[in-house]
């Protein structure tokens, strides 16, 4: 028998999506920057747009109105769902089952059907703004989001007997590149990737924001720390994100979805740091301000760029093989990594 | 084309072997996966179950070698510039150029910025433009129709390749100059 190819050492280069993101903020107003900001982590855009308003609110010293908050989580939770379909799909692909992909692609659709519905577009929303969102929800929007709901227990029962019972896929995933509780803190991972290694932070449950204290869910955590763990992870989390949905439908408050602001918004000069669950994890957002229209500076605290750390120390050892299960697991979007 | 007699036995049928390979060629059109950024999402949701681009023929395959059709889907950045046209000129002749969204056709919402090439058409030919910032799936499915038609047509017949090659590198070159 051939002996298998291990990695020894790996060198991770980065910057061939570098787009200039943070530059071009500082030649935008805070308006002009808000399409913009759906480009980052283009996977998870309404985590994106919501964290820079929350951010500018936080500047400028505003609250959202109560249903915007709610209309806020609503689109969150669905595009986290919808992330992590991306990301059950396309593991599969990885590992050889193309099956999984097509399945979760199809109920991903649904989703973005009701984004659609709700402002227009199915990646590149643009929805939501300083003191809300930007269009109150369609009457049609919670009769369908309530069948997408009452349909997506049983098609998570699907993938489960695709890749959960798959004796291939878990083979591949079981025990491989295990990362420990210390490790995993120490290199700054966040999100499922930390959360699968026994740590259950979750920036929702413990600094809430917005109105997540008013919902009941539970922190989706591991204890082994291997590509399975962290895959099985994101699969809880599907789970706890569809009954948030729920929750957040069934108390939607009504009233105004926004506050009338200045399009020429000045926000006081300052500096603030807010930061929210994202998809992939710790999602930040600091954001300089001098008093005039644009900002002084603007940087992102991306999860997958942290997350990415730990592929030094992740992959060598492994077979070159497992590399794919491993950087999966980790689940990178390049425009977040890049910027 | 043009048919001589219709018989029980079949049919005999004129044309010219340019025309049968064009019609052959416009039929399967095996593309790259190779995604850049955002676009790339909205491609393979394009090539999933509600889209599906397999109806048309058209097959991803993850070597060059094996692909007819480049979907440039997303940013070409400087840094990235020289690796997309190396893919490119490892594809086979004929070999087609579909930029997707509005950053290949471009530079799209970065069209300020300093890491951005504007418009992959500064590295490569591109026989297609997909406007969109990401293009809706039917909208990509347009453009592969219409170049499916175009390459029926023998509108994209053989090209001038030396002076093409020529043309795009030295592009390349002043399009990649401030890369390190
Ligand atoms: S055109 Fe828009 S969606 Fe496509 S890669 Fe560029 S920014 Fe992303």
């Amino acid at each position: 028998m051939t002996k298998p190819i291990r990695t020894e050492e790996i060198e991770v280069s980065m910057g061939p999506l570098h787009r200039g993101m943070e530059k071009i903020a500082e030649k935008r107003t805070y308006f002009q920057y808000m399409p913009l900001v759906d480009r980052f982590d283009y996977l998870a855009a309404m985590l994106n747009g919501a964290l820079y308003c929350m951010t500018i609110e936080k500047l400028a010293g505003m609250e959202p109105p109560r249903r915007a908050e709610y209309i806020r989580v609503i689109m969150m939770e669905l595009n986290r769902i919808a992330s992590h379909l991306v990301f059950v799909g396309t593991l599969g692909l990885d590992l050889g089952a193309s099956t999984p992909f097509i399945y979760c692609f199809r109920e991903r659709e649904e989703i973005l059907d009701l984004f659609d519905l709700v402002c227009g577009a199915r990646m590149t929303f643009n929805y939501m703004r300083p003191g809300g969102v930007a269009k109150d929800l369609p009457p049609e929007f919670a009769p369908k989001c309530r069948e997408f709901l009452k349909k997506m227990p049983a098609r998570l029962r699907e993938y489960d007997d695709l890749l959960s019972n798959n004796e291939i896929f878990v083979e591949r995933m079981r025990g491989v590149a295990k990362i420990g509780a210390d490790e995993a803190v120490n290199l700054g991972l966040s999100g499922p990737t930390l959360r699968a290694s026994g740590v259950g932070f979750d920036i929702r449950r413990f600094e809430p924001y917005s109105v997540y204290p008013e919902f009941d869910f539970d922190v989706a955590v591991r204890e082994e720390g291997d590509c399975l763990a962290r895959y099985l992870c994101r699969t809880e989390e599907i789970r706890q994100s569809l009954r948030i949905v729920q929750q957040a439908l069934d108390g939607l408050p009504e009233g105004p979805s926004s506050t009338r602001i200045n399009m020429n918004l000045k926000p006081a000069a300052g500096e603030v740091y807010h930061h929210i669950e994202g998809a992939r994890g710790e999602m930040g957002c600091y954001l300089v301000s001098d008093g005039t229209t644009t900002p002084v500076r603007l940087k992102w605290r991306a999860p997958s760029f942290s997350n990415l750390a730990v592929l030094t120390s992740a992959l060598p050892g492994w077979k070159v093989a497992d590399s794919v299960a491993i950087i999966g697991s980790i689940d990178v979007v390049l425009g977040e990594v890049d910027r | 084309m043009g048919v001589i007699g219709l018989g029980t036995e079949g049919a005999i049928v004129t044309t010219r072997i340019e025309q049968l390979l064009n019609a052959a060629r416009s039929a399967s059109l095996w593309y790259m996966l190779f995604g850049l950024a955002c676009c790339a999402i909205e491609m393979m949701a394009t090539g999933a179950a509600r889209y599906d681009f397999d109806r048309f023929g058209m097959i991803f395959r993850s070597s060059p070698r094996q692909c007819d059709l480049m979907i440039v889907a997303g940013t070409v950045t400087k840094k990235m510039a020289p690796r997309v046209r190396l893919l490119w000129e490892q594809m086979a002749e004929p070999r087609y150029v579909l930029a997707m969204g509005g950053c290949a056709v471009s530079g799209g919402p970065f069209y300020d910025s300093y890491a951005v090439v504007k418009g992959v058409d500064k590295i490569i030919p591109v026989d297609m433009y997909v406007p969109g910032c990401p293009p809706r799936p039917e909208a990509l499915l347009q453009g592969v129709l219409e170049l499916r038609r175009r390459i029926a047509a023998g509108e994209l017949g053989p090209r001038d390749i030396e002076s093409l090659t020529a043309a795009a590198r030295a592009a390349s070159e002043a399009g990649t100059e401030t890369e390190s």
